[in-house]
């Protein structure tokens, strides 16, 4: 009964995969094809008339890309909000999880009370971003915590309205996102420096080099491949960046839409009127920048082994 | 011993006390900042409306119960529904991410048959593609077919989690003897059993945390539930918590709407809380190692 092992036993391991497999070809790739194949179409909703589906070619993505009567185009606006609102969070997010990091690390520190500090900085990223968002509005709103505080403390007579100006707002959501990821990097650069060889450490102590020239001539280089990785699936987080603004400003992005992303704009267009063929558009211009970003991260990685 | 060298020695320790003063200052305030926002939140859950809008206070003021009944039995926003709705979604995920992620990640491990190596990279390609791409034509086919207000096509594509299937995969090569897998096959059980018999129970600490990384995850989602949940009594708590945003906020009852947002985290928090060491753990043991 067992004699053709190899043949009889190759079954199963397609067995066990398959489900995965159906799933994935059902939940995610037809999905995936609809969704460009959508973007050829007008395809949505008026009122109660339907539009489409009708072929328009590249119509849709033309449209995305023209600029309207203020001269912006939305999409380069959403795209470069996104980036603005990622980059803020993502540099001291990284900076900060690298300094925690080697200090964690570090076996002349000797930092103590390490579990309780990574318990808490870890604890922001299992948080409901939809949760967290609305927290820190009632929070900084007009009667909230931050403004009675302010204002007890004299330092401004009126309420601060934190949600009128671009440059707050955007530090609110920056600041949101760096709290819910800096723990984790921490923990994923740790685990980085750990893995890296502590001979190495010992050498270049006894070479004589300081901390910060064994920071930077031993730990960074050699961090590099996961460090890459981080900032890139970080990037690629990024990206999907949309609870935390589109509850804190309602949806709205406001003010003067400064703080809509890409995911919130596909969601203005998923949400009521069913456009199909913008938000196939839009959907395809994210996953062209997801998939040039991947790109770099399976680069990275291969390249290493 | 000589003196030069006890005085650096000396400066040298110095040196190290004041930077471990700076980096635990460094930690104390990250741990603040960390820690303030939730803070206030449960300051403020068990304060009155009254008392909220006097002023500020850092301390407790003794109306958590009448804020906990409040919200609990709001009539716009039915609280304990949604947690309900978000429990079943997240739990049955949960399993089904974990259960299937193992048998897929097994099926890859243990057997060799030909289009295994292209499977595993495309599993792997695949990894870093964010559902919203996909959102669009998932929730066309949902409306065509009826299936809003459904709780299954929010669980079911849990069954292809390319990202916990990694996770087991790399637990695998750690920890799963095949010399194991073969004994049960002298014993002639068949490869299902083997793998619900022997090798899942092998797993279980990886299980665990997948679990809850699953549960956390679908109990946070907001995007995809709101596109397709549009009755009350199907929505589930991020798509409440963002009504709440969405309502009236200057008719509201502010200590109700704390509570709202401590009882969204309130059952992420405490599993944290009781689990955090093995949660963090886990939040390594699946990466990619340097």
């Amino acid at each position: 009964m067992k004699k053709h092992r190899g043949i009889s036993y190759a079954k199963w391991g397609y067995l066990f995969i398959l489900p995965f497999f159906i799933a994935y070809l059902l939940f995610s790739f037809l999905p995936q094809a609809l969704t460009i194949y959508n973007s050829f179409f007008d395809n949505y909703r008026q009122g109660l008339t339907q539009i489409g589906p009708t072929f328009v070619g590249v119509k849709n993505y033309i449209k995305l890309f023209t600029p309207d009567k203020t001269g912006t185009i939305d999409i380069l606006k959403y795209a470069g909000n996104t980036l603005i609102l990622w980059v803020g969070g993502a540099i001291p997010q990284i900076v900060i999880a690298l300094l925690l990091a080697v200090f964690f690390t570090s076996y002349r520190l000797k930092i103590k009370g390490q579990q309780f500090f990574k318990t808490v900085i870890y604890m922001p990223n299992l948080i409901m971003a939809s949760a967290f968002s609305m927290l820190f509005f009632t929070l900084f709103s007009n009667v909230g915590p931050v403004n009675q505080l302010i204002q007890a403390w004299g330092w401004s007579d009126v309420p601060i309205d934190f949600f009128a100006k671009k440059v707050t707002v955007r530090t609110l959501i920056c600041s949101m996102n760096f709290l819910m990821w800096f723990g984790n990097t921490t923990i994923l650069l740790m685990a980085g420096i750990m893995g890296i060889d502590q001979n190495l450490f010992e050498a270049a102590e006894i070479d004589g080099a300081n901390s910060v020239q064994v920071l930077f001539r031993v730990t960074l280089p050699l961090l590099t491949p996961i460090l890459v990785y981080t900032v890139i699936t970080a990037m690629i987080g990024g990206l999907q960046m949309f609870d935390v603004p589109q509850v804190l400003t309602n949806g709205a992005g406001n003010p003067n839409r400064t703080s809509m992303t890409l995911i919130m704009y596909l969601n203005n267009y998923l949400g009521g009127s069913k456009n199909y063929g913008m938000a196939g558009a839009i959907s395809v211009i994210i996953f062209i920048i997801t998939g040039i970003l991947s790109l770099i991260v399976f680069r990275t990685l291969t390249k290493k082994d | 011993m000589t003196n030069k060298k006890s005085a650096d020695s000396r400066r040298a320790r110095i040196q190290m006390t004041l930077l471990r003063a700076v980096v635990y200052f460094i930690l104390i305030v990250l741990t603040i900042l960390c820690l303030f926002s939730f803070y206030m939140l449960i300051i403020n859950a068990t304060r009155s409306n009254a008392q909220l809008q006097g002023g500020f206070a850092a301390l407790p003021q003794g109306h958590f119960l009448d804020n906990l009944r409040n919200a609990w039995t709001d009539a716009s926003i039915n609280i304990p529904r949604g947690m309900l709705n978000s429990f079943f979604i997240a739990a049955s995920t949960a399993v089904l991410t974990t259960y299937f992620s193992a048998l897929t990640a097994y099926g890859i491990h243990a057997y060799d048959f030909k289009l295994k190596k292209a499977l595993f990279t495309f599993i792997m390609a695949i990894m870093v593609i964010p559902p919203q791409v996909s959102a669009a034509g998932f929730v066309q086919l949902c409306y065509k077919f009826g299936l809003t207000n459904k709780f299954w096509p929010l669980i079911l594509p849990g069954i292809a989690a390319p990202v916990v299937f990694f996770y087991m995969k790399q637990y695998m090569e750690s920890v799963l003897p095949m010399e194991i897998v073969e004994a049960a096959r002298m014993d002639g059980s068949n490869e299902f059993r083997t793998f619900n018999t022997i090798v899942l129970p092998m797993l279980r600490p990886a299980i665990a945390v997948q679990m809850i990384f699953s549960f956390v995850a679908s109990w946070n989602n907001y995007f995809l539930p709101a596109l397709l949940l549009t009755k009350a009594e199907y929505k589930t708590v991020p798509i409440m918590i963002a009504q709440l945003r969405s309502a009236d906020y200057s008719k509201f009852d502010m200590g109700k709407v704390y509570m709202f947002i401590l009882l969204a985290i309130l059952p992420v928090m405490i599993v944290y809380i009781i689990l955090s060491k093995s949660i963090i753990k886990g939040v390594t043991a699946g990466s990619v190692k340097g």
